[in-house]
Formats: structure tokens, C-alpha cells, sequence
């Protein structure tokens, strides 16, 4: 319970260790504290921000996927009007090559009717001749009979 | 009586007496009640110790301080550091002081509760030690003083509360300035007028005087008184006889002495707690004109 000159060792050394520790200990630990928290607040701001951008991202993917569908749809319906366009035109031309050939093979048969229809008729004026020498027991003379002889093919 | 080295067992008094006296550079017991060429060697070796112990080991966790995530050691640094700081903060209103406060708020809080803590260690280790080593040097260990718990000791305590007395003055000028708080100190708490200029001085002188003793009569009572009871509390395990009742006795210190010692975690951390706070309040007092 005596006072003595411990006191005033006591009052340096209180200073002394409280110097130090405002010098060494102080400053870095509050450094280490206040950029651990600025570490801290920018994580979770990059958080945030990450998750709006997600939102962004995700609003961004829907939109592309109804505008791809929507430009897959019109494709699809363009292409499907040009392949009935296509195959419209190609049965009206089928049509038309059909009704040509149609024409051709009659015009054709027509043609080989008249054409057969003409060797009968030379056919039978020859035979009509024939008979007609038979009949006559003399020989005509075509050149002296030519005419009565078109005249009766023409006839037949 | 046996003669030679082995003296008789001390009586319980004498235990007392021993356990409460220091070591000194004057080799016995301080006889005036103030005598300033004396130095508590034992205080100063403690109190010098556990503080550079404090600070070094404070300053090894500063300079690898990361602001990664930190282990634990760091981690538990850290929860003192910002329980310092926060009160500091709602204290001192001055970022400026507080660049020196706070960290002197932390160093009073460790340094403290570190001193207060050598109560925790078993009593009679060091003494017995220290008594052996002094008997081994040839001396009377009779002579061989020590105390461990350096705020047990009134000048350990009043020193650091001078000091803070010293920094309250200190604040006073600087944040107030000179002229102002020389008015102040004439003018509060009573009034401005010249008749109360002497009341006025004489409660201001009294207010700083009160704050500084009572600030290191309180921690040194706390602790004076702890060890006090630690030493009654040994004597009572001392009293083994071999009889029943000294059985009980002995039954009684080992129950007494480990609730006292848990009893006293929670002191030694609250007056360290309690010294601290104060010091803070004292210094922001200093910030502010009444």
C-alpha cells in the first residue's frame, strides 16, 4: 500500500505500450478489417449485379427463341407456298405437254387414216379396173381410159 | 526447533504478510508511506512483461493480418480490435484523438486483463520458486518477496490512471484550447459569475482528482482484494493435519478456491473491461465543453 516510483514506470510504460500498439498493431489490423469489408460489400454488389444480368440474359434467350421461332415459321410457310406454286405449275405444264401430245398422236392418226384411206381408194379403182377389164374381156387402155378411171377413184 | 536451513512453518499471518510484500530495491519492507526512491522490482518486471507480451503478440497478428479470411487466431484478434473500436467510436468523437485513443483503449484492455490474469496462476508457484532461487543465492529466503499480480499494486494502478489524467489534460487543451478551458474550469458547473469562480475551481479540481484515484483505487481494490481472499482460501488448504477437521478444512479451500477462481475469470475480464471504458469516458469527457 506504499506509493513509490513504480508509479511513474508505470505512466512511461502505459505510454510507451500504448505508442506501440498506435504505431504497429493498430493500423494494419484496421487495414485488414476495412478492406475485408470493402472485399465484402464488392462481392455482394457483383452478386447483385450478376443476378440482374442473369435476369437480362434469360429475358434475352426467350426473345431470341420467338423470334427464331416466329422466322422459322415464316420460312416454313414461304417454302411451303412456293412448293404449291411449284408443283401447281408443274401439273398445269404436265397438262399441257399431255393435251400437246394428244394433239400430235391425232393429227398423226388422222393423217395415217387419210393416208390409208387414199391407198384403199387407189386400191379399189384398181381392183374396180381389174373387174371392169374382166368384165370388158379387153384391155383398156389406161392412157385412153386415164380420166374415166380418176373419175371412178374419185367416186369410191 | 530444528536449527539450519529448514525454519518453521510461518503461521498464517506471516503467510499473509510475506505474500503481501513486494520486492523492492531496498531488500525489506517500505516503511514511509511515500518514499519515491523505492521500485516495486516484481510490479515492474510483471506489468513490462505481460504488456510487451501484449503488444509483440498484437503486432505479429498486425503484420500478418490478412484481409482474406483470417484464421483463428487473427479472427479472435479481430473481435477484440473491433469491440475496441466501436467503442471508441461511440465515445470519443474525434477521429482525430481516436487515431490515438482507440489503440491505447486496446492496449489497456489486454495489458490490464493480462496482469490481472497472473491472479489466475497458483499462488504460491512463483513466490515458492522465486524463494528457492533466492535460498540456492545464499540468502534468507525469509527475504525473498514476490508478487505476481502487478494491479494488486496501488502504484501500478495509479500510474496508469496518471496517465490518464495526463491525457485528459492534454485533450482539454488541445481540443478546447487554452484559454477556453481555463474559462471552463472557472465557469462550470455553477455558473459564470465571480463569486462562483472559487466554488467553481475548487469542484473542478475535486472532479479530476475523484475520476483519477477512483479509477486506480477501483481496479487495485478489485484485485488486492481477490488476492486476498486467494491466499485465505490457500490457508485453508494449508490447515491438512491429518484429522478430520482439518480434512474438511482442506475438502473446503479446494471447493472455495475453485469457485472463487471461476468466480474470478469473470473479474479480472470486467475490471479490465471496467478500466478501459472509463478511460475512454474520462478522455471523451475532455472532447466536450459542459
Amino acid at each position: 500500500m506504499n506509493l513509490n516510483a513504480t508509479l511513474f514506470a508505470q505512466l512511461v510504460v502505459f505510454f510507451i505500450l500504448a505508442w506501440f500498439t498506435m504505431k504497429f498493431v493498430w493500423p494494419p489490423i484496421m487495414k485488414a478489417l476495412d478492406e475485408r469489408a470493402k472485399k465484402i460489400a464488392d462481392g455482394l454488389a457483383a452478386a447483385d449485379k450478376a443476378k440482374s444480368d442473369l435476369v437480362l440474359a434469360e429475358r434475352k434467350v426467350v426473345d431470341e427463341l420467338r423470334k427464331a421461332r416466329e422466322s422459322g415459321a415464316e420460312v416454313r410457310t414461304g417454302a411451303e407456298r412456293q412448293a404449291a406454286q411449284i408443283i401447281d405449275e408443274a401439273r398445269q405444264e404436265g397438262a399441257r405437254i399431255i393435251a400437246q401430245a394428244r394433239a400430235a398422236a391425232e393429227d398423226e392418226a388422222a393423217a395415217a387414216a387419210q393416208r390409208a384411206r387414199e391407198a384403199l381408194r387407189e386400191h379399189v379403182a384398181q381392183l374396180a379396173v381389174a373387174g371392169a377389164e374382166r368384165i370388158l374381156r379387153r384391155e383398156i387402155n389406161p392412157q385412153v381410159h386415164a380420166e374415166l378411171l380418176t373419175h371412178l377413184k374419185s367416186e369410191l | 526447533m530444528a536449527t539450519g536451513t529448514e525454519a518453521h512453518a510461518p503461521t498464517a499471518s506471516e503467510y499473509i504478510v510475506h505474500h503481501l510484500t513486494h520486492l523492492n530495491n531496498l531488500g525489506h519492507k517500505q516503511t514511509e508511506l511515500v518514499d519515491f526512491s523505492v521500485f516495486h522490482l516484481d510490479t515492474l518486471l510483471y506489468s513490462v512483461g505481460l504488456g510487451l507480451l501484449a503488444v509483440f503478440v498484437l503486432a505479429r497478428v498486425a503484420r500478418r493480418a490478412t484481409s482474406g479470411v483470417p484464421g483463428r487466431f487473427q479472427a479472435a484478434v479481430e473481435i477484440v480490435v473491433e469491440m475496441v473500436a466501436d467503442q471508441a467510436k461511440g465515445i470519443v468523437h474525434s477521429p482525430e484523438s481516436r487515431k490515438f485513443v482507440a489503440p491505447l483503449a486496446l492496449t489497456v484492455f489486454l495489458w490490464i486483463f493480462l496482469m490481472n490474469a497472473m491472479d489466475l496462476l497458483p499462488l504460491d508457484v512463483i513466490p515458492s520458486l522465486w524463494q528457492g532461487a533466492y535460498a540456492a543465492a545464499g540468502h534468507d529466503p525469509a527475504h525473498a518477496y514476490m508478487r505476481v499480480v502487478p494491479t494488486a499494486d496501488l502504484n501500478a494502478t495509479l500510474g496508469m490512471s496518471l496517465a490518464v489524467l495526463l491525457l485528459c489534460l492534454y485533450y482539454n487543451v488541445k481540443i478546447k484550447g487554452l484559454g477556453h478551458w481555463v474559462h471552463e474550469l472557472f465557469t462550470t458547473p455553477f455558473g459564470s459569475h465571480p463569486l462562483l469562480y472559487p466554488i467553481n475551481f475548487a469542484m473542478q479540481l475535486i472532479e479530476f482528482v475523484a475520476k483519477t484515484v477512483s479509477h486506480g483505487m477501483r481496479l487495485f481494490g478489485n484485485m488486492y482484494a481477490g488476492e486476498l481472499i486467494f491466499m485465505l482460501i490457500a490457508l485453508m488448504g494449508a490447515a491438512w493435519a491429518g484429522t478430520l477437521g482439518s480434512g474438511l478444512l482442506w475438502l473446503g479451500g479446494v471447493f472455495a478456491g475453485t469457485l472463487w477462481a471461476i468466480f474470478h475469470i469473470l473479474i479480472i475480464t470486467l475490471q479490465a473491461f471496467i478500466f478501459m471504458m472509463l478511460t475512454l469516458v474520462y478522455i471523451g469527457q475532455a472532447h466536450e465543453s459542459h
